[in-house]
């Protein structure tokens, strides 16, 4: 369960080093985030939907049946999307609206 | 790293840690008074704590036709009558008024066509609480009175002659030791993790149920003050979906899934239903041979599958991936095991020892949530019920106190402080690094103390070990080395989980019975014993944990401390 940056993505806002709740999240001297501890992420996703730009990833370790998806988010309004890519390029997108309610 | 820099900062009121309960105590306080208040942080308060991946429903609520009694009536019997009827019943009668509140402050709450709250199961409402901790924090930013610190984490609250003074923290980031002059505080740091040997010990060892960063900070500067503490060895193992350990709940309650072995027999009916009785029979199942466990998912329709993925994606979006990735819940059944032991106030009633008006048996300081013992399954709304009841009670405490912040050396206890804390930037143990130490002692509770080697059973034999055990690591942890302000954390993580480690053996010990199953499996005494109807406390003493029994405090009763 970690994240990775994707520095050419990156725009070094910083606001996933700001709200990560083990302050995991560093900004280089070059303004771009990076995982200090890869292995004390608590996988909240706090800080894939806090990044404006979609360039944190999000994956699930080998141990817990990671096998290379990864994860990230891009936000329109009450809209988040959830973009899923596998290994093999085929892409899921689901969707949330902060303004729904769980129906569980 | 060399020196570190002292910076004082005073206030009135310092709220330890800006979780759930920190948070709420903040907007009651800033609403009644217009003393100083401040927030100490570890993280920062936009998505700290529990609900940093937002959360699935409202677990505690009086639903209609129900009243406060009914929601103390389900707590006690889940306890097996080991929680305080003054708190359970304090803190049901403000449960409906603290959730018309967070939905003013703009939580989603799903309604029925007539304008009334969906309800789930009889003490359940259904919500949005993926951004609720983002509303709360957005609150706490317009309070003129509130100052918040973020990164700055806690290491010990300053007490003389046994009332609260202030607190001692260092920045998570720069190399600062804050002195905070306080003359109230509120305890609101959560619960603990990672005592135990977790169920992913490589890659993922942080994906574990309870937040990983609540390390116990507040409850250890408690003990170390002499702060009563109540009901730990009543720990709290969540039963969570394999791998990601992702709630269960939503998937048994939505879809009406149930808990099957691997020869497909529904086993939950056969082990009772509370919330020890659902992990034990799972743990039963696995021991004879039955596992692995599932809940019955294969099956349902794709628009109950396209829900629960949202509905994860809500709080745990790592099973939402791990669905994508590994298979559908509509293809196969969800896997299912018990996490490691926690010490959570919120599940179970492990915490500080409290006053019916949360104050802990230090003059002044107080405790809400996770962190405050006594009162079982109070979740999210029970959390910041409590924090709403002890606003109220500091109120009235810095109403009578006089003079404030007094005849107290900050100036030397600074010193004292730098000391302390300079002194890990100098030491000689450098074969070991503060995780080495923190695997050791997660290993040892884990195989001696009840971890998942052993099925949660221990006995006394094998606490005994982990009692010597633990006690050489303290000693080795006194000379771990830290290189920046993020080690020196890790280190007061380490050492505040060593410390409890101590105080949970000697409940363990105390205990001789089984009350509830896994919770505090006894391998010594396997059945519930009458004598034991009581509360296990303990406090420090010239530097020996003493366990003290009290009687069991009913609803409707007042209780205070008896300060000497
Ligand atoms: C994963 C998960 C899911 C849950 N889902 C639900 C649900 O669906 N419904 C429900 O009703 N309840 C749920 N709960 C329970 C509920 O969220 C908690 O009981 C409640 O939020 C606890 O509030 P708290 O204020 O005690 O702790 P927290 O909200 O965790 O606050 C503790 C705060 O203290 C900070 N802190 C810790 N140490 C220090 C230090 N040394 N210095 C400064 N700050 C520090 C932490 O960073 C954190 O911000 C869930 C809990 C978890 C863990
Ligand atoms: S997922 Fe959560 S714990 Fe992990 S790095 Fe992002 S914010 Fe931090
Ligand atoms: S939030 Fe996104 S853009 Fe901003 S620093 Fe983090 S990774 Fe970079």
């Amino acid at each position: 369960m970690s994240i990775t940056i994707n520095e050419e993505q990156c725009i070094g806002c910083g606001r996933c080093s700001e709200v990560c709740p083990g302050t995991l999240i560093e900004m280089t001297a070059q303004h771009k985030a990076a995982i200090l501890y890869p292995r004390d992420c608590w996988g909240c996703a706090s800080c894939l939907k806090e990044c404006p730009v979609g360039a944190v990833r999000f994956f699930l370790g080998p141990d817990i049946g990671g096998r290379g998806a990864v994860m990230y988010t891009k936000r329109n309004g009450s809209i988040t999307q959830w973009i899923i890519t596998k290994p093999d390029g085929t892409q899921t997108v689901l969707e949330t609206d902060s303004r729904a309610a769980n129906k569980y | 790293m060399e020196k570190l820099k002292i910076e004082y900062i005073d206030t009135d009121i310092l709220i330890a840690g800006g979780g759930t309960a920190g948070c709420y105590a903040a907007l009651k306080l800033a609403g009644k008074t217009r003393q100083h208040i401040m927030i100490a942080e570890k993280a920062n308060i936009k998505r700290s704590g529990c609900l940093a991946a937002g959360v699935n429903a409202l677990n505690a609520y009086i639903t209609k036709g129900r009243t406060p009694d009914f929601y103390v009536d389900y707590a006690e019997h889940d306890a097996e009558g080991i929680a305080r009827g003054d708190l359970l019943l304090t803190m049901s009668e403000r449960l409906n008024k603290c959730t018309a509140e967070l939905e003013k402050l703009g939580l989603v709450i799903l309604k029925n066509s007539d304008g009334s709250y969906a309800e789930r199961g009889t003490r359940n409402i259904k919500i949005n609480g993926e951004n609720i901790k983002p509303i709360l924090a957005a609150a706490v930013y317009k309070l003129p009175s509130v100052k918040v610190h973020n990164h700055m984490n806690i290491i010990d609250f300053i007490v003389k002659d046994n009332k609260i003074y202030g607190a001692a923290a260092i920045d998570v980031q720069k190399p600062v030791l804050y002195i905070i002059k306080a003359s109230a505080v509120l305890c609101a740091t959560g619960g603990t993790a990672g005592l135990y040997r977790p169920n992913n010990p490589g890659f993922s060892r942080h994906k574990m149920w309870y937040p990983p960063f609540n390390t116990g900070a507040g409850m250890a500067a408690g003990m170390r003050s002499g702060a009563e503490m109540t009901t730990l060895e009543m720990r709290f193992i969540a039963l969570r979906c394999k791998d990601t350990i992702a709630p269960t709940g939503t998937i048994a309650q939505g879809v009406g899934a149930k808990q099957i072995n691997s020869r497909n027999e529904i086993y939950e009916t056969k082990y009772g239903l509370s919330t020890p009785n659902r992990l034990y029979g799972t743990v039963m199942e696995n021991a004879a041979g039955n596992g692995p466990c599932f809940l019955r998912t294969a099956g349902i329709s794709a628009e109950q599958e396209i829900d629960l993925k949202k509905a994860y994606l809500n709080m745990a979006p790592s099973q939402t991936l791990k669905w994508i990735e590994q298979g559908s819940p509509r293809e196969q059944n969800v896997e299912i095991e018990g996490t490691e032991p926690y010490l959570v106030g919120g599940h179970a009633a492990a915490g500080f020892w409290i006053s019916t008006e949360r104050q802990t048996t230090i003059k002044g300081l107080f405790a809400a949530g996770d962190t405050a013992g006594g009162c079982p399954q109070k979740y999210v709304t029970g959390a910041i019920a409590e924090a709403d009841i002890a606003a109220e009670a500091i109120i009235k405490y810095l109403d009578a106190l006089s003079p404030a912040k007094k005849g107290i050396d900050y100036q030397g206890i600074a010193e004292l402080y730098k000391e302390q804390e300079e002194h890990f930037f100098h030491t000689s143990l450098k074969q070991f690094l503060v995780q080495d130490l923190e695997e050791a002692m997660q290993k040892i509770m884990d195989e001696y103390a009840g971890g998942i080697k052993t099925g949660y059973k221990y006995n006394e034999a094998g606490l005994s070990i982990a009692k010597r055990e633990i006690e050489k690591l303290s000693i080795l942890s006194d000379e771990l080395t830290a290189h920046d302000m993020h080690e020196l954390t890790f280190i007061h993580e380490l050492k505040d989980r060593l410390l409890i480690c101590l105080f949970l053996i000697e409940h363990l010990k105390a205990r001789k019975e089984t009350r509830w199953h896994s919770f505090a499996e006894n391998a010594d005494y396997p059945d519930k014993d009458n004598a034991f109807e009581e509360y296990i406390n303990s406090r420090l003493q010239n530097g020996q944990i003493k366990i003290i029994c009290r009687p069991i405090i009913k609803r409707g009763s007042h209780y205070e401390h008896n300060y000497q």
